[in-house]
């Protein structure tokens, strides 16, 4: 009770700072997105359209913005997270069901990824697809190629088998510190359900992974962009954007530091950002509004060109950059995409067992 | 002593004084006195209780996810309904799995070791300030705050590009060659210590140099006349005098490294396990309150020792200042 009225004066307080000298009729939307995930003329070009002011406001990590949603009356009208923390959020009464009757640009959505997306939010009742991508390995080309002898990886092979991986010791390997992505990769090299809540299952990726353990630097999750683009490490398994950025940056520096992206032949984890409304939203009308903006093709096409994920607009793809659009790494051909997996969220004891062996794996205890 | 100072400050102008005295120098000392504790109501105790009431919950997949939620929805006689769903389970488990034993340990020890070599570091410092011309020792007081104009965090990834294998202090022993290969220093043990020591060293300096500084020297010369060597001056007198600031110094740095998580998440290798990252293990990975609100309440209970030593150190320290 307390702690409500605490939470309740909090944010309260919290609007009170957002809202410029409380003009009624102002129009405003509070926006609570990932970190470097949009072109920021998005926003500005919103505002002079509608009139509704945006305030946007970043995060980095899902389980931070989980917590926030988690404690209630966080007082953002639009959050953006990760399927399989959508599904549990839906669970928990964290969102309300999204009015399609406002949001006409539906429509210009891709049956590809919306079927997908329904395993987490049935019928795509409350949320709307932003971004998408997989979880794959990024490398250090020249290192890689000095390394193995070849600069191309298309294998979890060459991560999952230690004899491999113990020649990119030396030059550093990184893992996303992350065991709902690196869990089910382990279960699919292995042959497995990616999906397995089974004991056994889990015990044997477990037992994989401490193979390779001893030849992985850090489990980390968001160290190894920087680390990719100043030739820190030659491998990392991470989210594709990120090896993008990593990419991009490597690039910029000048240094001769060239990353590669694969998502492996045998299949990789495919993961999409969400789009949703919070329950006790204060500006349901402007949220609306922003994620219908948001679906526009012309300015979907923007965001993708800038930040360099695929989104899940169909509409959108005549207005993506060509080289973005033929990047089999961000747009899969249809062959790999048939190959892609989507994973589940864990129940509460399964989470358990699988952040006890994961903490097994990481520190060996 | 700290309370005339408080009222002092309550009463800034002269004229006031007067009608002060006449009230009772007694009324006022209480109300303000007041104040402190009321912090310590709304900002320690009640939060302490929530999280305690917490610790006492199960998890659910709901807002806020555990239950039950004591609140007034079904009556008074809802809110005391949810006691009789309370328990110590959460207490049971982290007894049941070495993992929270063995990562108490391990920040306890990575806290101790740390905060010796803090004090290793620290006391020359200290000793040197102390010793300087009064002139020079507020800017030297002001060197050793600098560093807190700049963000920790930024300070702390500064220390990654300084000791990542092709970093600035591998580069420079490699160019000078007294070392061939690369010194790996990021991503292990060592570099937590550097990082701890770095980021708390401040708080090991003040107190030490406030303690020194006070210090009468001509004790030191009186040991001197009668014979007594510098080394042993120094163990049986200085050293013994600013043990109050040893005292305060270890204490401030301990407390806090026991439950650092930014410089372990950062410099230290994964296999570091630590009690805040168990703690962000339970709370957001497994998203289970109330088994990270027990360990909570259970790392509280751990620093409470310390923190009792702390003002028993500083009832020895006020008795010596008169």
């Amino acid at each position: 009770m307390i702690r409500k009225a605490l939470w309740l004066s909090a944010t309260s307080v919290f609007l009170a700072l957002l809202t410029p000298a409380g003009h009624a009729e102002d129009r405003v939307v509070n926006v609570f997105n990932w970190s470097d995930y949009i072109d920021s003329s998005i926003i500005d070009d919103f505002t002079k359209k509608t009139g509704i002011k945006v305030v946007y406001d970043t995060f980095d990590s899902n389980e931070i913005l989980e917590t926030k949603l988690l404690a209630g009356g966080s007082g953002y009208d639009v959050v953006v997270p990760s399927g399989n923390f959508l599904a549990r959020q839906i669970q928990a009464g964290v969102f309300q069901k999204l009015d399609k009757s406002k949001l006409p640009n539906l429509s210009n959505m891709w049956d590809t990824v919306s079927e997908r997306t329904a395993k987490y939010d049935p019928g795509n009742e409350y949320s709307v697809n932003y971004m998408w991508g997989t979880v794959g390995i990024g490398y250090n080309i020249k290192k890689v190629q000095a390394a193995l002898g070849t600069d191309k990886i298309d294998s979890w092979d060459t991560f999952f088998n230690p004899q491999s991986l113990a020649k990119l010791k030396d030059c550093g390997v990184y893992v996303l510190d992350s065991p709902s992505d690196i869990l089910p990769a382990t279960l699919k090299y292995l042959g497995l359900d990616p999906n397995s809540t089974a004991p056994d299952d889990i015990a044997k990726a477990e037992e994989a992974l401490l193979k390779i353990r001893p030849y992985i630097r850090k489990f980390h999750s968001s160290e190894y962009i920087n680390a990719l683009a100043n030739g820190d490490i030659c491998l990392a398994v991470g989210w594709s954007g990120d090896v993008f950025q990593a990419r991009n940056r490597a690039v910029e520096a000048k240094q001769g530091v060239e990353i590669g992206y694969s998502v492996p032949k045998e299949g990789a984890q495919m993961w999409f950002d969400q789009m949703a409304i919070p329950a006790d939203a204060p500006h349901v009308a402007e949220a609306l509004e922003f994620i219908n903006y948001m679906m526009t093709p012309e300015v979907i096409a923007k965001s993708s060109n800038y930040v360099l994920y695929a989104n899940g607009n169909k509409a959108s793809q005549q207005f993506v950059d060509k080289a973005l659009l033929d990047d089999p790494s961000v747009y899969p051909d249809a062959a790999t995409l048939e190959k892609l997996y989507t994973v589940q969220p864990y129940d509460p004891k399964t989470q358990r067992i699988v952040t006890r062996s994961w903490t097994k794996v990481v520190t060996g205890q | 002593m700290s309370n005339i100072a408080v009222t002092d400050a309550a009463a800034p102008s002269t004229a006031a004084k007067p009608f002060l005295t006449r009230l009772g120098t007694g009324f006022v000392n209480r109300l303000v006195i007041i104040v402190p504790y009321l912090w310590l109501l709304f900002f320690f105790l009640i939060p302490f209780v929530i999280v305690f009431k917490i610790s006492l919950s199960q998890t659910a997949i709901a807002m806020p996810p555990y239950t039950p939620v004591l609140d007034f929805r079904d009556g008074i006689s809802g809110f005391f309904a949810g006691f009789r769903d309370l328990n110590f389970d959460n207490y049971v488990w982290l007894t049941q799995d070495a993992l929270y034993f063995k990562a108490y340990i391990t920040s306890v020890v990575i806290a101790a070791i740390s905060t010796v070599l803090t004090l290793i570091v620290g006391y020359p410092i200290a000793y040197g300030m102390a010793r300087a011309p009064a002139t020079i020792r507020p800017t030297l007081l002001m060197l050793v705050i600098l560093p807190f104009w700049t963000s920790f965090l930024i300070r702390v990834y500064a220390w990654i590009g300084i000791l990542k294998p092709e970093g600035l202090l591998n580069q420079l022993l490699l160019s000078l060659h007294i070392i061939n290969q690369p010194l790996v220093i990021l991503n292990t043990y060592t570099a937590i210590f550097i990082g701890i020591v770095y980021s708390y060293l401040p708080f090991m300096v003040l107190p030490l140099y406030s303690s020194l500084e006070k210090m009468d020297y001509s004790l030191i010369e009186a040991a001197k006349d009668l014979g007594c060597p510098p080394t042993s001056a120094f163990w049986k007198i200085t050293f013994p005098l600013s043990l109050p600031g040893v005292i305060a110094g270890a204490l401030l740095v301990f407390i806090p490294a026991v439950g650092e998580f930014v410089i372990p998440d950062l410099l230290g290798g994964s296999q570091t396990l630590m009690i805040g990252k168990t703690l962000w293990n339970e709370f957001f990975a497994n998203r289970d309150w109330p088994v990270s609100s027990a360990v909570a309440v259970i790392l509280l209970l751990l620093l409470t020792v310390p923190i009792m030593f702390f003002q028993q150190a500083q009832a020895k320290a006020q008795e010596q200042g008169k």
